[in-house]
């Protein structure tokens, strides 16, 4: 597994997704300046971590995804490579189009940093196969524009093509749509590109990670991804 | 190599004279006529507008501490652990391992009042701006608050705009907000507090200063450009409000907190690369005051060219430059041979580097601008050897000890608790600190919430425990006792999460040191503090004064805020206060008078302010603390909380909330009131749980060390059962705990 995390200037997650590499999936990430024009050698994982690149200023990831980087992620994309974007990370994906829609300001219009339940809506990906369906877990989220939201025929296809990767559940298991952290359509927490080699999500899975610090629940994310790059 | 500007002496003839300085222009500079006169002695002529405008920057209380200093000598600052106290931009204490936590807090109180937002999201950059200075990576940030009567109609405007603030500032530049304080009394109805701590950490070889040394060294301008922004902040941060606060607008800072996320990570570059030798931020009265400083600790003289600073705005004077508190700017002297490796590395992260002047032998501070000297001033006594007060004080007259049997409610136990609970003193903060990213860089072990904050260092197992206390109405009722209370309390909610205190920075946020008795308040805090300190070997390392918090003659609570850290060797060893399982035995350590006297109880439930504060005796508070966090390192506490506001029950109250267990609970002592039982407020008390059967041991133990230690009642089922009167479900006290501040901001949740 050879990761690359991009660090723009105002990422400030990116040590918290380093450590989440290091320390579950083994491996050693490299962090790669947003000015470069290439990934290293053989990366096979490209993370955009959290954070808020340029201040937010313009819209949320809206310059980062014009940076001179971006070409080189879009290139590792398009030939199938992995691309996770946390948070700001997400946001930039989107703003890229590398993912459809947008983040929008959270519903009560606050910054909302708490623990949220999310439902694993398939466990058939290379981000998600230590998970189970409709696994719940406990995420982290902590993000003041995380209400995702897109057209009608974008959430249809997205919905029927199944690349909706974490909704924001209850615990029953029921979507949260009203009482969720941000008002996202559907309770929309993560969602996949159409070949599910692009996910982007606003929780935190890189900050449970660690018994000695809280719940763990993060884990799976880090080593379903270990587990699918170990042959490759 | 630098070319020095023209500085022959002949110079100085070019200062211009106009405006003339008249008594108008020296008082609109906050300046007395005295202090005035001494400044036209010290020089030997009538100043500039330029050097008016310097010298009252440097001599305001903001940045001179001149009513304060004498006393705040007097305070404890050293210690084994301690490697810099007061007097540098933050405190450094060895943490062991070749590093060192450095901290300090510091208020942005008047311009939070002003423009909320803005005003308490500078106080934060301000704050982390002195801790990454030293060289340190900030890695929690805490803050304590103040507002006025929840009934106030300006109180949710400002509350909601200085959490906005807060995390707006914190979340981006990407600092876990851990922990903190909040609030409410009709006493800050015109005089908001709003102290900002951070918390970095260095390796104790690496620590940078901001005495410059050397002469004929480059000295460098870093970050954002300088506007007209916060231009006079410090000396409209050291006079009292009248009706006309809300039009000190324009002397309210704008942040950047992105602009700050780069500094910090250009600093730090450029100090690993060992391009510095001493950097000062430019905070409070920014190019003035840091240049001074720089110069004036190293003995040195500093020349600056004004034509070289970054402006981003056209035809800025040297006045305006020199007052500016434009945000996110430092001022470094570089390493001599290395200007070109640290302008590479500000380039790289897009921000300004510019030469703006260099050091010399002169002890003069001199101000260059389009060919005219703008000022010519002695450095010294401008910076450390500003003048100082000794301000007439009166002493705090004693208020009468309340006996319980003069306290009458119609208030059942049961009731009083769920109003207790239930008010804007005791609720719940959640919605707070639900908009403070607490969890960034991974580390939070325990978020707020709890009696402290508990944050790893870097991969463990040590951590940091961290917290923020006063209780303002004990300052009122005796200002020594409540400066001894407020240090005993940190003391205490660092020890029951598990950890040695080690050391505090202090926030005195009083009203105007001229009267005689606010000066009184100051002088019996401090002395309470400096005793506390003493006595719990807990020094104060940093600190801020905050005076003139006064709106048309009326002032503060005194509040002098402890922000406390201590030391947990291995993180595994901290604990929390939920109730963890039924059957568990609650104990209660420490001595119960029951002291309702300006207590929780008395002002939420009786309507009274009244009553000489609870007595704090130190000795007790530091023998029972060593023995409870004995029990915690001997792995023998399940739970641990300490008791304060609102005494006994609503200790007992939040560990059963927090763990979702009720409890029963025994009689109250022979011949004890019962709402002196349960609501008093005698300090140096814990509330521990052990494991069922272990109470008798416990208990024996506790006697051996001379502890006072009784078993109260044990954990279990879903609700609070007080004997004789009704008993309270556990999820319903949480439901109010958790909504009377959503309800009032008008939230759904």
């Amino acid at each position: 597994m050879k990761p690359a995390v991009i660090l723009f200037p105002g990422s400030n997650r990116e040590q918290d997704a380093v450590r989440a590499l290091r320390l579950v999936a083994g491996a050693r990430p490299q962090v790669v300046w947003h000015a470069d024009h290439e990934l290293p050698q053989g990366t096979d994982l490209v993370v955009l971590p959290g954070g808020f690149s340029y201040g937010d200023y313009l819209r949320c990831g809206a310059i980062a995804a014009r940076a001179n980087i971006m070409d080189a992620v879009r290139a590792h994309a398009a030939k199938g490579g992995l691309v996770l974007g946390i948070c700001n990370g997400f946001q930039i994906l989107c703003e890229a189009g590398l993912l459809p829609g947008v983040l929008v300001r959270n519903a009560r219009l606050r910054f909302v940093c708490r623990e949220v339940l999310l439902r694993v809506e398939r466990a058939d990906t290379p981000f998600t196969r230590a998970y189970r369906k409709n696994d719940l877990i406990r995420i982290p989220v902590a993000h003041g524009e995380g209400n995702y939201t897109a057209d009608e025929s974008t959430i249809a296809r997205l919905e029927s093509e199944g690349r909706i990767a974490f909704r924001y559940a209850r615990r029953d298991g029921q979507i949260d749509e009203t009482d969720g952290p941000n008002g996202a359509i559907n309770g929309i927490a993560g969602i996949y590109s159409e070949k599910f080699n692009v996910l982007g999500m606003m929780p935190h899975p890189e900050n449970y990670i660690e018994p000695e610090i809280g719940p763990t629940d993060g884990r799976g994310l880090f080593e379903s991804l270990a587990g699918a790059l170990k042959a490759a | 190599m630098i070319t020095p500007l023209n500085s022959d002496r002949t110079a100085v003839n070019s200062i211009p004279n106009t405006p003339r300085i008249t008594p108008e222009l020296v008082a609109e500079h906050g300046l007395k006529p005295e202090e005035y006169e001494h400044f036209v002695k010290l020089i030997g002529r009538e100043p500039s507008i330029t050097e008016l405008g310097i010298v009252s920057a440097m001599w305001n209380e903001h940045c001179s501490y001149k009513s304060s200093k004498v006393w705040l000598r007097t305070l404890p600052t050293t210690g084994k652990r301690v490697i810099q106290g007061p007097g540098e931009n933050a405190g450094v204490v060895d943490i062991g391992d070749g590093l060192a936590v450095i901290f300090k807090m510091e208020s942005h109180n008047h311009p939070s009042f002003i423009e909320p937002y803005q005003g308490a999201g500078t106080g934060v950059g301000g704050i982390l701006r002195d801790v990454f200075t030293m060289g340190a990576r900030p890695i929690a940030a805490l803050n304590f608050l103040r507002f006025g009567d929840c009934h106030n109609v300006k109180t949710r405007r400002l509350l909601a705009g200085v959490v906005a603030g807060i995390g707006g500032y914190g979340n981006s530049f990407g600092v876990p907000t851990v922990g903190g304080s909040v609030g409410f009394h009709k006493r800050y109805n015109g005089n908001i507090l709003v102290n900002a701590m951070a918390v970095g950490l260095a390796r104790t070889d690496e620590i940078f200063y901001a005495a410059a040394t050397g002469v004929g060294r480059a000295i460098v301008y870093l970050g954002s450009k300088t506007g007209r922004d916060g231009i006079h902040g410090a000396t409209m941060a050291s006079a009292e409000f009248g009706a006309d606060a809300e039009e000190k607008r324009p002397t309210v800072q704008v942040g950047d907190p992105f602009a700050e996320k780069l500094l910090l990570e250009a600093c730090l570059e450029i100090m690993k690369a060992g391009c510095v030798v001493a950097i000062q931020d430019m905070g409070a009265a920014g190019l003035t005051c840091s240049a001074v400083e720089m110069g004036a600790k190293g003995d040195l003289g500093v020349e600056l060219n004004l034509d070289a600073v970054p402006c981003r705005e056209t035809g800025m004077s040297a006045y305006e430059m020199m007052l500016s508190e434009s945000q996110e700017r430092m001022l470094m002297v570089i390493a001599d041979g290395k200007e070109e490796e640290a302008e590479a590395i500000f380039r790289k992260w897009g921000l300004d580097f510019a030469v703006v002047g260099h050091t010399t032998d002169t002890l003069r501070f001199v101000v260059k601008h389009k060919g005219l000297v703008e000022a010519d001033l002695p450095i010294k006594e401008l910076g450390d050897e500003a003048p100082e007060y000794r301000r007439p004080y009166e002493e705090p007259a004693p208020r009468p000890v309340i006996d319980p049997s003069d306290v009458r409610t119609a208030a059942s136990v049961a009731d009083a608790l769920e109003r207790l609970i239930a008010s804007p003193e005791l609720c719940s903060k959640r919605w707070v600190w639900e908009q403070y990213d607490h969890l960034i860089l991974g580390n939070t072990v325990q978020r707020p919430g709890g009696d402290a904050a508990v944050v790893r260092v870097e991969d463990g197992p040590k951590a940091l425990a961290l917290t923020t206390d006063c209780t303002p109405r004990y300052c009122e009722a005796g200002p020594f006792e409540g400066g001894k209370q407020a240090v005993a309390e940190a003391w205490r909610n660092l020890t029951a999460v598990g950890a040695t205190p080690i050391a505090v920075t202090d926030n005195l946020n009083f009203g105007n040191p001229e009267k005689p008795e606010i000066m009184g308040q100051f002088v019996a805090c401090v002395k309470g503090i400096g005793a506390a300190c003493e006595a719990l070997d807990f020094p104060v390392v940093s600190g801020n004064v905050s005076l003139y918090n006064e709106t048309n003659g009326k002032g503060i609570l005194p509040t002098p805020a402890i922000g406390g850290v201590g030391l947990i060797d291995n993180l595994e060893d901290s604990m929390t206060l939920a109730f963890k399982a039924a059957g568990e035995p609650v104990l209660l350590v420490g001595k119960t008078q029951g002291w309702l006297g300006a207590s929780a109880f008395l002002a939420t439930v009786c309507e009274r302010e009244d009553g000489a504060p609870p007595p704090v005796d130190l000795i007790a508070e530091k023998r029972n603390g060593d023995f409870v966090r004995g029990l915690i390192r001997d792995r023998i506490a399940t739970a641990v909380h300490d008791i304060s506001d609102g005494g006994l029950l609503v200790a007992i109250a939040e560990m059963a909330m927090a763990g979702r267990v009720g409890a029963s609970l025994e009689d109250p002592p022979a011949g004890m009131d019962p709402y002196a039982w349960w609501f008093g407020e005698d300090q140096a008390r814990y509330v521990v749980t052990v494991p069922a059967g272990q109470s008798a041991e416990v208990i024996h133990k506790a006697e051996m060390a001379g502890v006072p230690m009784i078993k109260i009642g044990k954990t279990g089922g879903d609700r609070l059962i007080v004997p004789d009167d009704r008993s309270i479900v556990v999820e319903s006290l949480r439901d109010r705990h958790e909504t009377w501040l959503p309800i009032y901001m008008g939230a759904s949740s």
